[in-house]
């Protein structure tokens, strides 16, 4: 079952660079999709048509569509505060807000008008188990959270993701900055988060897209190459150009 | 070897001359400060702070200059700022780069650059005639939150700026609005800045004495303002006058009255540099 | 869940948006109260006489031309000081001073921004004045030449910081590549950091001569207040009066709407006009320098 259906997706920014090139496919749910392939290939801008946040930068134009739950959120009339609450998104850089570490967690709640001392409390300890932070942090909720180390900010805002209870969880090279252990320690999680939730993961490198993806999509310069089950695709791929960067012919 | 050693000394002669320039420039402002504050310490006491001036300014105390300026400085803050916030906040989160922005800059740069005494013929012509709001302290108030606008505009804006994007990219993807990511997140850090500008604003408009000339300052009062449309004295007003016009004024109390006003800006000046350093070392990124 | 009001977000925008056009309503508002108030000075005074070179309102002579030459001389002679004694602290400053020692001069060169002018005016009066008398064996201290010290003195921490920074900008990368062939430090300030920042240093001189042609009070307390034409090197000893002064001295004692009143606008027009050009020039400057620099280090 799709969660997520893109159609004929095109993306050219106002400066002219075409970023995608009528991409369709599937995204199932609760599953994990991996978007790889070498820079410039289109997959940070797709993820960040997901949540919309494609709206802030300078984007020329947009033509196709992207359905979730069957309704286009590419639509103007979309509510896109509420989707960017059903979409969570976990950046490369971990950026925490200059807030405690109970206020990261619970500001997208407060956003939304949320004051109820129990909802907040039982959402920040939901999702840092949820994220594996709770058992390192839980005795310093009110420290800041910038004074945690790489990894647990990672964590941190993956957390701070699903505090609010999205439905998907798009995550943009989340582990380009961290350690090995921190590295597994995500990873981890995402297999966990699978069974609730929709994952989509652009990876940093070719053996974490093989490590983790249950659907595997191949990215070259705006283009879906290739598009298949993970076991599969990282063993035996269709395309040539797959096979290629995969072995590390290039990239 | 030898041009090297004559490069050498060319540089330690250049450095040496250099550090002459920095040393003739920088020493006066120190030597400035410690003359008034000992030629008019001698001046200062509790009368002189809370009393009216006596014998035509010759004798008593100057505290109806110090209440006008410091009422004057109350009442521009409450105009200025925020207005002057929330236009930064305009050229800082919602404007979009475009012919009409650079239009608003030119013309923050204009508002920059008009001499004070042109503010004070505005403020003349619109407040105290157009307005009819008379020699007054609101006309001369206003004529000083236009001129300090500009300062604060821009201080204001770049503050703003410097708050990482990263910040606002990740409080939208959580489902915020552009306005309560200002709120939360973006005015709150820019705060320290915000306030360097706006006290080193208002430092600039309680010495300035041009623009409250003709639209709100008067030499002589015999009693305290009674409200905001009446004339009021003013510290630097005062300080011209006493030292120009008056004669046979003791020496004294023209290095007291100067003492004081340089106190005033002392005070703010120092505010604003302890703000900005408490935020600098406070600062996550 | 509650949602975000919408209308309250909107408010607050459209409040927000009102407030970022303030700027250019207020130059316009400033621009037409000038005009309104100094236009009729043109229908009263024939331009001849306006532009003539006597000026004593108490007999209808309404030349301002030894006003303007008074604020020419002034402004040179405070940019004869400011230039050379603010580019060469703000040399010294962002080259050769440790860092200790900047952390010190750079709030002190600004302090002296914020001083009063009537402070200084004041200081010139008392002080300056009578040294400038007796060093040069004049009947008055009060002349343009003090004038001249006293604005240089308060252009210069215009000049020191907006040079400072120039020069602070100018990218390590340069004087790395200087070094890496040989150049000692002052060769390399010389030779390639100013030159780097030279957008940036003359935008510096420009607003500091701004704000030297829009100084009020110092230059009324110290230049003498005789408003007469001066000649080439009689000018800087002798008594001078610029527009500014005239302003501030006179306004006080006109009749709103008369000749005399407008007049005084008018020379408010003639200065609005002056420092427009001058700083809408220097910020020109660094604009373009700005755009050069973006797509060289891009």
């Amino acid at each position: 079952m799709d969660k997520i259906v893109i159609e004929n997706l095109s993306l050219q920014y106002s400066d002219g660079t075409e970023s995608l090139r009528n991409i369709s496919m599937g995204i199932t749910a609760n599953a994990i999709t991996v978007m790889f392939g070498p820079a410039g290939g289109g997959k940070s801008s797709l993820l960040r048509c997901l949540n919309r946040l494609n709206d802030l930068t300078e984007v020329k134009a947009v033509t196709g569509r992207i359905l979730l739950d069957d309704e286009n959120i590419l639509d103007p009339k979309t509510d896109v505060i509420a989707l960017r609450r059903k979409v969570g998104m976990v950046f490369a850089r971990p950026v925490v807000l200059p807030l405690s570490i109970r206020g990261n967690l619970t500001y997208g709640l407060e956003v939304m008008g949320e004051k109820r001392k129990s909802r907040l409390d039982d959402a920040v300890e939901r999702s840092l188990k949820q994220a594996a932070l709770w058992d390192e942090v839980k005795d310093r909720l009110e420290d800041q959270a910038i004074a945690l180390s790489g990894g647990q900010q990672q964590r941190l805002c993956l957390a701070r993701s699903l505090a609010l209870e999205p439905e998907v969880i798009l995550l943009d090279e989340p582990t380009s900055g961290l350690d090995p252990l921190s590295t597994a320690k995500v990873e981890t999680s995402l297999q966990e988060l699978k069974k609730n939730y929709t994952v989509v993961l652009v990876p940093h490198s070719v053996q974490q897209a093989a490590r983790t993806a249950d659907r595997a999509a191949f990215f070259l310069q705006g283009e879906l190459v290739e598009y298949g089950y993970g076991k599969e695709l990282f063993t035996s791929p269709t395309q040539k150009r797959t096979e290629d960067y995969i072995t590390g012919r290039f990239g | 070897m030898r041009r090297k050693s004559n490069r050498n000394r060319a540089q330690n002669i250049g450095f040496f001359f250099l550090s002459g320039i920095a040393t003739v420039t920088i020493l006066p402002i120190v030597l400035i400060i410690g003359f008034i504050i000992v030629k008019g310490i001698s001046a200062i006491s509790w009368e002189f702070l809370t009393t009216f001036p006596t014998n035509g300014m010759r004798s008593g105390g100057i505290m109806p200059a110090i209440w006008g300026t410091i009422l004057l400085t109350f009442v521009m803050t409450i105009l200025c700022v925020p207005l002057g916030i929330a236009a930064a906040i305009y050229l800082a989160e919602y404007a979009t780069e475009n012919r009409f922005t650079r239009i608003i800059r030119l013309a923050l740069i204009t508002l920059a650059g008009i001499p004070s005494v042109v503010y004070g013929l505005f403020g003349l012509g619109m407040f105290v005639i157009f307005f009819q709001m008379g020699t007054s302290i609101l006309a001369a108030s206003f004529t000083l939150a236009i001129m300090t606008l500009p300062v604060v505009i821009s201080t204001a804006e770049e503050s703003l700026r410097t708050v990482p994007q990263a910040f606002r990219t990740v409080s939208i993807s959580v489902g915020a609005t552009s306005w309560q990511t200002i709120r939360r997140i973006v005015l709150p850090e820019a705060v320290p800045g915000i306030l360097t500008g706006v006290i080193l604003g208002l430092e600039r408009a309680a010495g300035e004495t041009a623009p409250i000339l003709f639209t709100g300052a008067v030499f002589s009062l015999p009693s305290l303002p009674s409200s905001l449309l009446s004339p009021t004295m003013a510290l630097p007003y005062h300080l011209y006058v006493i030292s120009t016009q008056v004669p046979e004024m003791p020496l004294e109390i023209q290095y007291g009255t100067a003492l004081v006003l340089l106190m005033f800006v002392l005070v703010l000046n120092m505010i604003a540099t302890i703000i900005r350093a408490r935020a600098r070392a406070k600062r996550q990124w | 869940m509650k949602t975000n009001s919408g209308w309250r977000e909107f408010a607050i925008t459209k409040v927000i948006q009102v407030a970022g056009v303030s700027a250019i309503g207020i130059v316009l508002l400033i621009f037409f109260f000038l005009m309104r108030e100094g236009l009729p000075a043109l229908r009263e005074v024939s331009m001849l006489t306006l532009f003539s070179t006597r000026w004593y309102p108490t007999e209808g002579l309404f030349g301002i031309m030894p006003l303007i030459t008074g604020s020419l001389i002034v402004t040179l002679g405070a940019a004869m000081v400011a230039v050379p004694f603010g580019l060469g602290t703000a040399i010294f400053i962002a080259e050769i001073s440790p860092r200790w020692m900047r952390e010190m001069l750079k709030p002190l060169v600004e302090l002296l921004g914020g001083l009063p002018s009537v402070m200084l005016g004041f200081l010139g009066i008392l002080i300056f004045a009578p040294y400038v008398r007796i060093l040069f064996a004049l009947p008055t201290g009060l002349s343009a030449m003090t004038g001249s010290l006293l604005l240089g003195a308060i252009a210069i921490p215009t000049v020191v910081s907006v040079a400072e920074d120039a020069l602070d900008s100018v990218p390590r990368a340069y004087r790395e590549g200087a070094w890496a062939l040989g150049a000692t430090q002052w060769q390399t300030i010389w030779r390639v950091t100013l030159p780097a920042a030279r957008s940036g240093v003359l935008t510096a001189v420009m607003l500091g001569i701004g704000r030297a042609i829009g100084e009020t009070m110092t230059v009324m307390m110290v230049t003498g207040n005789a408003p007469i034409m001066a000649t080439y090197m009689a000018a800087l000893i002798s008594p001078v009066r610029t527009m500014t002064a005239t302003i501030a001295a006179e306004m006080g004692e006109v009749a709103t709407g008369s000749t005399h009143y407008h007049v005084l606008f008018f020379i408010g027009i003639v200065l609005f006009f002056v420092s427009l050009v001058v700083n809408i020039t220097a910020s020109a400057i660094i604009f373009r320098q700005r755009k050069r620099s973006e797509r060289i280090l891009s």
